[in-house]
C-alpha cells in the first residue's frame, strides 16, 4: 500500500501488545530459529493490527520492530509491501472487491457499483458511522466461485449484487451471515450436484 | 473421463471430514512409515520414474529437483518449503486442498522432506487464506498430537518439525526466492539465480520450494506406483490434474481429470459448457493469467498439458482455465491483467515497475481505440524489452498476456482505432 501526504492520520502516541496478543507473538516467534526473529514480523504486525482495529498505526510498527529487534525502518518497508497491511484506519467490516479478470467477467463491476450506491462511499473510504469501508483488491484466489468479496478474514462467493447487499445487511444488523458461496455450492463442485466422486459425495450420479 | 478410483483427491469438494480421522478414511497416513523405510532415493527415483512435473506453474520435473538437494549436508539444515501462496489469477485449486484435505499435505510433507534431507518444512500460505490457515493449523496440530509429525515421525526414527506460515498479500511471493525472501521477515522482491535454493535458500540453509498439489500426490505415487501415475495422461505429461475453470462457462467449478484431456471436453464434461453453447466462446486462457489466450480455433482441439499448449505458443501454468464468450471485450479483459501485473510488480527490475504501468496505460487506451496503429507494434516492441530482462518471471508474465493478444485479435485493436478515428474525422467537418 502506497503512503502518500494526504494520507496523513492521527497516530496514537504507544502500542503494546494486550498479555493475549503477546502470548500468541512468542508463539509464534517461536516458529523460527532463535536468530532469526525477524521471519515472525508479519505474524507480529498481523496481531497488532487486529489489536488496533485493522490498521496499523506507526507505534505498532515501532514497537513490533524493538520486539524483533529489527530497525524501524526495515518493518515500515514490509508494512508498506504488503497489501493486507492498512495503514489507515478502516470500517468495522473492511470490504474488498475481486476485481481480477475471472471476477471481473463475471461482473465485479457491478459488486463495486452496488457498494458505493448502498454505502454512499467511494473507494478507500469509511461510511460514517465507521461500520464499513470499501476497497478493491486483485485476485483472492476463488476463481470459480466468482464474483466474491473478502470481508474481514472472510470469503462470500458466488455473488451478485443483491446477494452481496443481503449479506452487507445482515453485518449491519449484528448477525453473522454464513461464509462462502451465497448460491449454497457445496465448495467449489460444479452447481447442481458433482459428477466426480458422486457415490461417496451423495451428488448426482455421473455419465 | 478419468476413473474415480484414479482421482487422488478425494475430498476436493469438503463433501466430508477434513480432520485426521477423515483422511486416514480416505487413506492418507496409512503406514506412511513404510514409504519412508524405502528409503531416499528410492523414494526419489520412484518420483523421478512416474514423471510427476510441478503444478505450480513451471513444470519443472519433480523428482529432478529434490534430487538437486546435497545427499550429504555440510553442518546445515535443509529445508522444504511449500508454496502454497496460491494468487495467479484463474487459479484456485490448493485453497481446496489446503482447507478440505490438509492431511494429504502435511503427509506429503513429510515424505519430501525426509526424501531431501529436511528436517523442517515451512508452509507459506498466502495471508488472506486465512480461513484455510486456520484449518492447516488444526491438522498440524493434529498430526504431532498422534506422532505423525514431531520427533520420531509416524515412528520412522526422522524427526520433522511443520510450521505454518502466513503471508500478508503479495503475488510476488509466489516467485520461490521472493517466498524465501518473505519467509525471512523482508519486503517479498526476488533474488538472482545462480544460486539456486537447493544451494542456498532459507536463511542461506538448501531449499527446496514446492507448490501444494505437487506434494500433496506424493505419497498416492509411491503407495500405487510410478507406473500407475504415467499410464494416466501422455509421456512427460503424466497423471492426474486440478483443473479450476473459470469464467462463463454455465457451471464453474475445480475438477480433477487426466492431464491431456481436451479442453472442449474439459469445459463440457465439467463445467456445464461454454455460456451460450460451443460455438460463442471467443478465447480461453488455459493456465492463469500468466499464459497468452487461445481463440476459438485453437480452443476446438488442443489438449491440456504442457507440452501441447506450449506448441500452441501458450501453456498450462497453473490450470486455470478463463473462459471468455463471444460477449467478451476481450482487449478490456486483457488491460485488468496488464493493471494486475503493475499492481504487483515488486518495482525492484526496471524494466517491470516501468514497463507494467507503460503497457497498462497503452492498454488502456487500446480498449477505447485512443491510439495510432503504429503504437501496436510499439506496444509489442516494448512487452518484448519487458520479457527475459528482469530478475523473475514477473516481467515475462506481464508481457505474455498482451502477445497473445496481439497475436490472435490484432485485427479487433485496429478496428477500435480506425473506428474512433471515424468518428473523431466526422466530428471534425
Amino acid at each position: 500500500m502506497s503512503v502518500s501526504n494526504s494520507d496523513v492520520v492521527a497516530q496514537p502516541t504507544s502500542f503494546a501488545f494486550s498479555p493475549d496478543n503477546l502470548a500468541r507473538a512468542q508463539t509464534i516467534i517461536g516458529h523460527y530459529p532463535a536468530d532469526r526473529k525477524a521471519s515472525a514480523v508479519l505474524g507480529l504486525l498481523d496481531l497488532a493490527q487486529r489489536q488496533s482495529g485493522g490498521w496499523l498505526p506507526r507505534a505498532a510498527m515501532d514497537y513490533v520492530a524493538e520486539l524483533l529487534e529489527m530497525a524501524p525502518i526495515r518493518v515500515y518497508e514490509v508494512a508498506t509491501f504488503y497489501s493486507m497491511f492498512n495503514l489507515k484506519p478502516v470500517g468495522k467490516f473492511h470490504i474488498q472487491v475481486c476485481r481480477t479478470t475471472p471476477c471481473w467477467l463475471r461482473g465485479s463491476d457491478d459488486l463495486t457499483q452496488s457498494c458505493k450506491k448502498k454505502l454512499g462511499i467511494g473507494l478507500h473510504e469509511v461510511t460514517a458511522d465507521g461500520m464499513f469501508s470499501l476497497i478493491e483488491v486483485e485476485c483472492l484466489g476463488a476463481c470459480v466461485n466468482a464474483p466474491m468479496v473478502q470481508i474481514n478474514d472472510d470469503y462470500y462467493e458466488d455473488l451478485d449484487p443483491a446477494r452481496l447487499e443481503a449479506v452487507l445487511d445482515a453485518l449491519a444488523r449484528g448477525e453473522k451471515p454464513s461464509i462462502g458461496s451465497q448460491t449454497g455450492r457445496q465448495g467449489s463442485a460444479p452447481a447442481n450436484g458433482q459428477k466426480t466422486h458422486a457415490a461417496e459425495g451423495g451428488g448426482q450420479a455421473g455419465e | 473421463m478419468l476413473r474415480d478410483e484414479d482421482r487422488v483427491f478425494k475430498n476436493l469438494y469438503g463433501v466430508e471430514d477434513w480432520r485426521l480421522a477423515g483422511a486416514r478414511s480416505r487413506g492418507h497416513w496409512d503406514n506412511t512409515k513404510d514409504l519412508l523405510a524405502r528409503g531416499r532415493d528410492a523414494i526419489i527415483d520412484e518420483i523421478k520414474k512416474s514423471d510427476l512435473r510441478g503444478r505450480g506453474g513451471a513444470g519443472f520435473p519433480t523428482g529432478l529437483k529434490w534430487s538437486f538437494m546435497p545427499k550429504q549436508s555440510d553442518g546445515r539444515p535443509a529445508y522444504l518449503v511449500v508454496n502454497a501462496d496460491e494468487s495467479e489469477p484463474g487459479t484456485c485449486k490448493d485453497r481446496e486442498i489446503l482447507r478440505f484435505d490438509p492431511h494429504m499435505l502435511l503427509e506429503g510433507c513429510l515424505v519430501a522432506g525426509f526424501a531431501m534431507g529436511a528436517n523442517a518444512c515451512y508452509i507459506y500460505i498466502r495471508g488472506e487464506f486465512y480461513n484455510e490457515a486456520a484449518n492447516i493449523q488444526v491438522a498440524i496440530d493434529e498430526a504431532y498430537e498422534a506422532g505423525l509429525i514431531g520427533k520420531n515421525a509416524c515412528g520412522s526414527g526422522w524427526d520433522y518439525d511443520i510450521r505454518l506460515h502466513r503471508g500478508a498479500g503479495a503475488y510476488i511471493c509466489g516467485e520461490e526466492t521472493a517466498l524465501l525472501e518473505s519467509l525471512e521477515g523482508k519486503k517479498g522482491q526476488p533474488r538472482l539465480k545462480p544460486p539456486f535454493p537447493a544451494a542456498v535458500g532459507l536463511y542461506g540453509c538448501p531449499t527446496t520450494i514446492n507448490n501444494v498439489e505437487t506434494i500433496a500426490v506424493a505419497p498416492t505415487i509411491l503407495r500405487r506406483g510410478a507406473a500407475w501415475w504415467s499410464g494416466i495422461g501422455r509421456p512427460k505429461n503424466t497423471g492426474t490434474k486440478v483443473f479450476c475453470i473459470s469464467g462463463h462457462v454455465n457451471k464453474p467449478c475445480n475438477v480433477e481429470e487426466e492431464m491431456g484431456i481436451p479442453l472442449r471436453e474439459l469445459i463440457e464434461k465439467h463445467a456445464g459448457g461454454v455460456r451460450g453453447g460451443w460455438d460463442n466462446l471467443l478465447a480461453v486462457i488455459p493456465g492463469g493469467s500468466s499464459v497468452p489466450l487461445l481463440p476459438k480455433s485453437i480452443c476446438d482441439t488442443v489438449l491440456m498439458d504442457f507440452d501441447s499448449l506450449r506448441e500452441v505458443k501458450s501453456g498450462l501454468g497453473t490450470a486455470g482455465v478463463i473462459v471468455m464468450d463471444k460477449s467478451t471485450d476481450v482487449v478490456a479483459a486483457i488491460a485488468r491483467l496488464a493493471h494486475f501485473y503493475m499492481h504487483e510488480s515488486c518495482g525492484q527490475c526496471t524494466p517491470c515497475r516501468e514497463g507494467t504501468g507503460w503497457m497498462w496505460r497503452v492498454m488502456e487506451r487500446l480498449v477505447r481505440g485512443n491510439a495510432r496503429v503504429e503504437e501496436i507494434d510499439l506496444l509489442l516492441d516494448v512487452a518484448g524489452q519487458v520479457e527475459g530482462h528482469t530478475i523473475c518471471a514477473l516481467g515475462d508474465a506481464a508481457a505474455w498476456p498482451i502477445q497473445g493478444l496481439i497475436r490472435h485479435f490484432r485485427p479487433e485493436i485496429e478496428r477500435r482505432i480506425r473506428a474512433r478515428d471515424d468518428r473523431t474525422a466526422a466530428a471534425a467537418e
